[in-house]
Formats: C-alpha cells, sequence, structure tokens
C-alpha cells in the first residue's frame, strides 16, 4: 500500500511518502519562511515526483487531524480529503498529538505530548507503545490548563517522556511539578514527523464518511461558546443548508 | 462538434460554500451553494472561525454534488477555478486548498479568480455582454462602480470610503430588531414606509464617484435613540424607508454620473444588494430618463449572492487570456480590481 502522510498542525510542516512501512521520501520543513498554504502542494508534488509516483498512485492519504492551529489544521484537512475524494482513495485521520508521541519510538514510558493553545492551556494526549508495537491511548487528547494536566500526571506517579516543541519550552513549569519524573524529548525527535503519522495511519481503519470527516479542534469557537450560555443547541434549523 | 470547455469552479469567500461546472462560459451545468445563515444569524454576523469550519465539512460533498448535477468526469474538465480573494482568509483558504488539489490531482490548469471579477461576470448568464462597460457592485462587503473596457480588463471608479451598502443594511437591521442578513426585510419594510426622516445623503453633491455609508448608519442609530430617551415610538417602516431612500438616491446618482463620464450600451448590477427592490425600481426608473439606451443588466436572486457560476464566468475569461496559478497560489483577503489611475 502507498500512502501519503501530511502535517501542518502546527508551525512546522512535514510531508512524507511511504510504501507500506518503507519511508520513501520526506520533507519537514521547521522555520516557517512562507505560508503552509503557499508550501503543502508544491513539497507535496516534489515528494511524488521524486518518489516516481503520481497523485493517483497513492492508495491512502494520511492526515494529522488534530488538535492544533485551526488554520493549519484546514489547510492539511482540505488536502486530504481532497485527494481521498475525488481520486477515490482512503482517508485516515490521525491523532496529532499521537502523531508526536510516536516520535519517541524507543521507550515503554507513558509519553505526553503537548501543544501549546495560549492562556496557560494546552492540548495534551498521553500514550504508551505495547508490547506488540502498538502505540496505545493512555490520556485522550484533551484541551486543558496544564497545571491540571500535570497534576493528572503526578498522580499516576511514573516517569513520562513529553514531546512536541512546545513541550521544551514548558520545561520548567513541568519540571516543578513532577521534579525526577519528567523526561524530555530531544528537539530532533520532538518534531512532527509525517513518517511517523504515517506509520500509524498505515494499521488504522479509514474514515467511512470522506464528505463528514473535519479537523478534531478539541475546543468550540468563542462566537459558539458564548451563545451556548444563554441558548440551547436543540431543535434549530440546520445550520448549512443547500440551497 | 467543437470540444466543451469545461470548468470546474469554487467559491468559499465568505459564508457560503459554492462549486459549480459551467459550459463555455455562459451555461451553467451545476450551482451547488451551501449556505450558512442559518449558523451566524446566532451571532448576529458572519464569525469568521465558525464560517471557516463549516466550509470545510461542506466541501468534497459540494464538489461530489457539482460534478454529479453536470454530469461530467475530472477527465472531460477543461480547468479548475477558484476565488482567491477579496474575503476572509480562512474561508478562501477552504477553496483555494481544495481547488489546487483537483488540479493537481487530475492534470487541470488552476485559474485564480478576483470574487468582484466574478460578481460582474453574474450578468454573463444573463446575455452576452458589449464592452465597454459599467458595473456597479452591491454587497455586504464592497460597494464599487467598475469599468470594464474589455473581457476582463476592470478598473475602479468609485468606491466606498467606509461601509458597504450592504455592511449599513446589517447595522440598522440589528437597531431595527431584524435578524442577520438584514436587506430582504428591510427593503420589504421601507416599502410599506415613507421616507419622513430625511437622512444625509453623503457625497451625493461631490464632484468625485465616492460612496459613504457610516455617517448615514449613525444618523439612523442617533435618531432611534434619542426618541427611545424620550420614551417615543417611531414608525419602523417609515424608519426603513428613510434609510433605504438615502442609500438608493446615493447609488443611483453616482452612477448617472459614472454613466455621464463612461458612455457605455450596459449597466451590470451586480452583489447581494442587486437583489434589493427599492435599488432596481430607482435605478431603472432614472435610467430610463437619463440613459434610456443603456440596458440594465440584474443577474437572478441565485446568481447575485455569492455563488461558483459566477466564479466559472469570469474564468472562462481568464483561460483565453492564459492567466493561471501554479500550486503555491494563496488566499489574498485584501485582494482588489485595479483603480482608474492604475489600469
Amino acid at each position: 500500500m502507498k500512502l501519503l502522510a501530511l502535517d501542518t498542525s502546527e508551525q512546522a510542516m512535514s510531508v512524507a511518502v511511504m510504501e507500506d512501512a518503507t519511508l520513501l521520501a520526506e520533507t519537514t520543513l521547521n522555520r516557517r519562511m512562507k505560508d503552509h498554504s503557499e508550501q503543502l502542494l508544491p513539497t507535496i508534488e516534489s515528494l511524488l515526483a521524486a518518489s516516481g509516483l503520481g497523485a493517483d498512485d497513492i492508495d491512502r492519504f494520511v492526515v494529522a487531524a488534530g488538535p492544533g492551529s485551526y488554520t493549519g489544521l484546514r489547510i492539511a484537512v482540505t488536502t486530504a480529503k481532497t485527494f481521498a475524494s475525488t481520486l477515490h482513495k482512503e482517508l485516515v485521520g490521525v491523532s496529532s498529538l499521537a502523531a508526536l508521541a510516536a516520535g519517541e519510538r524507543h521507550t515503554s514510558e507513558l509519553i505526553v505530548a503537548l501543544m501549546d493553545a495560549r492562556r496557560g492551556n494546552v492540548f495534551a494526549g498521553g500514550y504508551q507503545w505495547t508490547d506488540d508495537g502498538r502505540l496505545k491511548t493512555v490520556i485522550a487528547d484533551r484541551h486543558l490548563a496544564l497545571t491540571e494536566v500535570l497534576a493528572q500526571i503526578a498522580a499516576l506517579g511514573q516517569l513520562t517522556v513529553f514531546t512536541g516543541p512546545d513541550a521544551l519550552s514548558m520545561r520548567e513549569t513541568i519540571v516543578e511539578q513532577l521534579g525526577s519524573l519528567a523526561r524530555f524529548a530531544d528537539p530532533v525527535s520532538a518534531l512532527p514527523r509525517a513518517s511517523r503519522l504515517g506509520a500509524l495511519g498505515r494499521v488504522a481503519a479509514p474514515v467511512a464518511d470522506i464528505d463528514a470527516f473535519v479537523p478534531r479542534y478539541l475546543r468550540l469557537t468563542e462566537a459558539e461558546t458564548t451563545w451556548l450560555k444563554t441558548h440551547q443547541e436543540t431543535g434549530h434549523e440546520p445550520y448549512v443548508e443547500k440551497v | 462538434m467543437a470540444e466543451r470547455e469545461l470548468i470546474l469552479a469554487f467559491e468559499s469567500s465568505c459564508d457560503e460554500t459554492s462549486v459549480a461546472v459551467i459550459e463555455n462560459g455562459e451555461t451553467i451545468l451545476s450551482n451547488i451553494i451551501a449556505t450558512q445563515i442559518n449558523s451566524h444569524k446566532r451571532f448576529g454576523g458572519v464569525v469568521p472561525e465558525v464560517a471557516s469550519r463549516h466550509h470545510v465539512e461542506q466541501i468534497t460533498e459540494c464538489i461530489d454534488l457539482a460534478m454529479a448535477e453536470a454530469e461530467v468526469t475530472f477527465d472531460e474538465l477543461t480547468a479548475v477555478a477558484v476565488t482567491y480573494g477579496p474575503g476572509l482568509v480562512g474561508s478562501l483558504l477552504i477553496g483555494v486548498t481544495a481547488a489546487k488539489v483537483v488540479a493537481f490531482a487530475h492534470h487541470l490548469p488552476l485559474i485564480p479568480v478576483n470574487h468582484l471579477a466574478g460578481h460582474i461576470y453574474a450578468a454573463r448568464f444573463v446575455k452576452p455582454l458589449v464592452y465597454p462597460l459599467l458595473a456597479l457592485v452591491v454587497s455586504g462587503g464592497h460597494t464599487e462602480l467598475v469599468t470594464v473596457s474589455a473581457p476582463g480588463e476592470f478598473a475602479i471608479i468609485g468606491d466606498t470610503r467606509d461601509d458597504a451598502a450592504g455592511e449599513a443594511y446589517d447595522k440598522i437591521g440589528r437597531v431595527l430588531g431584524i435578524s442577520y442578513p438584514a436587506g430582504k426585510q428591510v427593503d420589504a419594510m421601507a416599502h410599506q414606509g415613507k421616507d419622513t426622516f430625511d437622512f444625509p445623503r453623503a457625497m451625493d453633491q461631490e464632484d468625485n464617484l465616492d460612496f459613504s455609508f457610516s455617517g448615514l448608519k449613525s444618523a439612523f442609530i442617533n435618531t432611534v435613540h434619542h426618541a427611545d430617551q424620550l420614551g417615543q415610538t417611531l414608525d419602523k417602516n417609515d424608519l426603513a424607508a428613510s434609510f433605504q431612500a438615502a442609500v438608493t438616491d446615493v447609488l443611483t446618482h453616482k452612477t448617472i454620473k459614472a454613466l455621464q463620464q463612461y458612455p457605455v450600451q450596459q449597466l451590470i448590477v451586480a452583489g447581494g444588494v442587486a437583489a434589493n427592490q427599492g435599488l432596481k425600481e430607482k435605478l431603472t426608473a432614472a435610467l430610463a430618463e437619463a440613459f434610456p439606451n443603456v440596458d440594465v443588466i440584474v443577474p437572478p436572486l441565485r446568481l447575485t449572492g455569492d455563488n461558483a457560476a459566477m466564479i466559472g464566468a469570469a474564468a472562462h475569461i481568464e483561460l483565453a487570456k492564459g492567466h493561471f496559478a501554479d500550486a503555491t497560489l494563496n488566499a489574498v483577503p485584501g485582494l482588489d480590481l485595479p483603480q482608474a489611475s492604475e489600469a
């Protein structure tokens, strides 16, 4: 099975072309010189060309589906679902945090991937490799205060490896709360790598309804949150209608 | 038999996700429009992040429906076209991203289209265009007078200095307790009332072709608030009629002035506010007197609002000129047509 994996969840962009478990080509850009919108498709084009493949040769499109930057998620998800839908191929969405955690391949400890969600909040997910090489979810992806997620991890009382570019910049707070229980990924392993994403996506089930596939934002918009304080979500007209 | 030119067009600049298939720049084979109005009504206006989220959930289904209704395959397409600005950046990006992928995946040229050019070319579905022509583009985001000297050759000769006309309708609509978007209901109320308040006609007497609606909006709001403080109730229909009279007077006068300076055979009234009955009536009556030989083209309702068919019509012109984009195409939220001085 040939697959294309893509991740523009945060500042870094990563794209990989794989044949089963073998990586054919990969690009990771971490210095953001251009918008993801300008550089994602050109990168896909050049990696496919370098792999001697056309878009139609890809059997499965694997996308980092969130959480992350809203605009970044939408660019990768729209790209992946448009490829899959119009070429009649498979689509797989993988947690962007699981993809980060998968960068720490050689540990049996709990791996916690973090993304800065601003105002003291993070997106966090806890993962662990099983003996048979699957990445198991220990703490489901969530949006919460950094101090809160650290309290949850402290309660588990086990060695934890923190990963993700943002986790490294939160080192001080993490160590303050967890002390010697906290370990950190090295800065290279902490970057999102589409090959790791692809490896997870290769063994995941494809989405049944490609049209309905959307990013996992893990957070309502501010407008909706405010509106819900005084309104009920039930019994309304469809929010979007074909006219 | 001549080969069919088939353009798959995308439009997602604001709160409508639309995909269309256009044959030879003049026939609509499909024009799927998914509108988010019910969602944004909750907030009294378009919330950009909510709009972007809806676009992602709609985009591939709209492509499927457009292709199925047109009964064409990707192999039969000639090109892909997309609105790349002006508009909300997050919204634009969904159409731009999807259009780029379809173009690459199916080996098709990609045509970038200016949203305003699209609004003007909606008129092509009414009848063939005769150049040079003049267009009045009025919508929630735009109020512009544009000359089109030849196919695809645009120059802005008049623009709003502040609010767009449609934006002013939404803002005063809120004061009248009308839910977003307010244009249609204000128009209906205006037909029940009289112009009794004599609101200001900003810039009406000035020599230029520019517009300003923020003073009118403030005068309207002040009038209502002042009455509220005195415990008076004003006739809402008269308020609507007075507001609409001020807007349509200025739009009509400036359009007449433009026609005096730029002789043309056709005037296109484009954009969402083109559906306004009051504007249509006043403009038609004024032109019948001052320019009986100018043909006024107002596209049907479905084509005056945002839709991808109009983008396909504008793309047909760009295709003939060989104006293509590559995979680096990005959304340009502040994109405009050239000013007359630059053209």
